[in-house]
């Protein structure tokens, strides 16, 4: 009795060694990337804004635009190579039908217009955020992010980087799925 | 005798008073002009202990990110329009999460850090007297019958010593 209790007593530090371990080895094992923060904004609604058409100035959106149906917004610039290297694949979305709401984030209006006629336009809508303000009130901490916004105009989920084959698959597209 | 005070013998101090100053100058060269002393305070304050969400072991005076630059003009416009230190974290917080503070507040995910080392100096406590306990316990090496044997003869020989002491008397 005395004997197994000593036991116990002295393997204790192996054993919170051992949990130790695996809190710290897990993360790295599950791939997850402390760069990727979680958004504050998930559950709430797309913050209230004001801002111009990225072709046309005198065309002005607010957020009446995210109602109606479930879409994308994604922030993208032209300075940003990550974005550049996900454009065709939102291309590819927008021939599958996905809704997307482009949002050119901190940029300036020609190079980003040369872009979209270069490159393609997979926007339905394009925002011209020059100065950050919806940015900054969606909590957007680098470029390319990409908001799941449900049919209320309430945001669901955020990816950090860029979008591709594999992501969308595997963790976006059921949410996309999921969302009403 | 006259001092002098040519150029040459001019330049330690120089250096040295460079070197002074230099240690004071901020990391992340803006130019912010405050109303008063407690408002440029108040913006120092925050811009050391709001995190960058980008350059993720910075705070936002440190990083010359894009990002942290923008967070701190937001966080000077909100120190000019006379918000307190919690207004401005809690609109940071709202916005980027509890990421962007050094000094987390206490919720579900974090509660453990918190009560943590209270748990492990219980426990350590909890062992000590346990361990003081069976070393007691231990220290007493007989048990009931043999301490009761051992009192019987003890008994028994105090009874033969008085006997022949007795017997040596006569």
């Amino acid at each position: 009795m005395a004997n197994t209790r000593k036991k116990l007593f002295l393997s204790a530090p192996l054993v919170i060694f051992v949990i130790g371990i695996y809190f710290l080895a897990a993360p790295l094992f599950k791939g997850t990337d402390p760069r990727k923060l979680d958004s504050a904004l998930v559950g709430q609604r797309v913050p209230s804004f004001t801002l111009q058409d990225l072709y046309n100035h005198e065309k002005q959106y607010d957020a009446a635009i995210f109602k109606g149906q479930k879409m994308l917004l994604n922030v993208w610039a032209t300075w940003c190579p990550t974005c550049y290297a996900e454009h065709h694949f939102l291309n590819e979305l927008a021939e599958q039908g996905v809704y997307i709401i482009g949002m050119n984030y901190k940029d300036e209006r020609s190079k980003a217009i040369k872009w979209l006629t270069d490159l393609q336009d997979p926007y339905q809508i394009s925002l011209f955020d020059k100065n950050g303000m919806l940015g900054l009130d969606l909590g957007v901490y680098g470029a390319p992010e990409t908001y799941l916004i449900d049919s209320k105009g309430i945001i669901r989920y955020r990816h950090v980087g860029d979008l591709n084959k594999n992501n969308w698959q595997d963790t976006v597209l059921p949410r996309f799925n999921e969302m009403e | 005798m006259r001092l002098n005070l040519q150029p040459i013998y001019l330049t330690p101090l120089v250096v040295s008073l460079f070197f002074c100053f230099s240690s004071l100058a901020y990391s992340a060269i803006d130019t912010f002009e405050f109303d008063n002393v407690a408002q440029e305070q108040l913006f120092y304050d925050l811009s050391k202990q709001l995190r960058c969400p980008k350059c993720q072991n910075q705070n936002i005076a440190d990083s010359n990110a894009q990002l942290a630059k923008d967070l701190r003009n937001k966080t000077y416009e909100l120190v000019r329009q006379g918000k307190s230190e919690q207004q401005v974290i809690d609109y940071m917080v709202a916005r980027f999460g509890n990421f962007v503070r050094y000094d987390p507040p206490m919720t579900p995910a974090t509660i453990f850090l918190w009560i943590g080392p209270l748990i492990f100096i219980l426990l350590a406590f909890y062992f000590l007297l346990s361990q003081i306990k069976t070393q007691k316990k231990q220290n007493d090496p007989l048990d009931e019958q043999e301490s009761a044997r051992l009192q019987k003869m003890l008994a028994k020989k105090v009874g033969s010593d008085k006997k022949r002491r007795e017997e040596n008397k006569q």
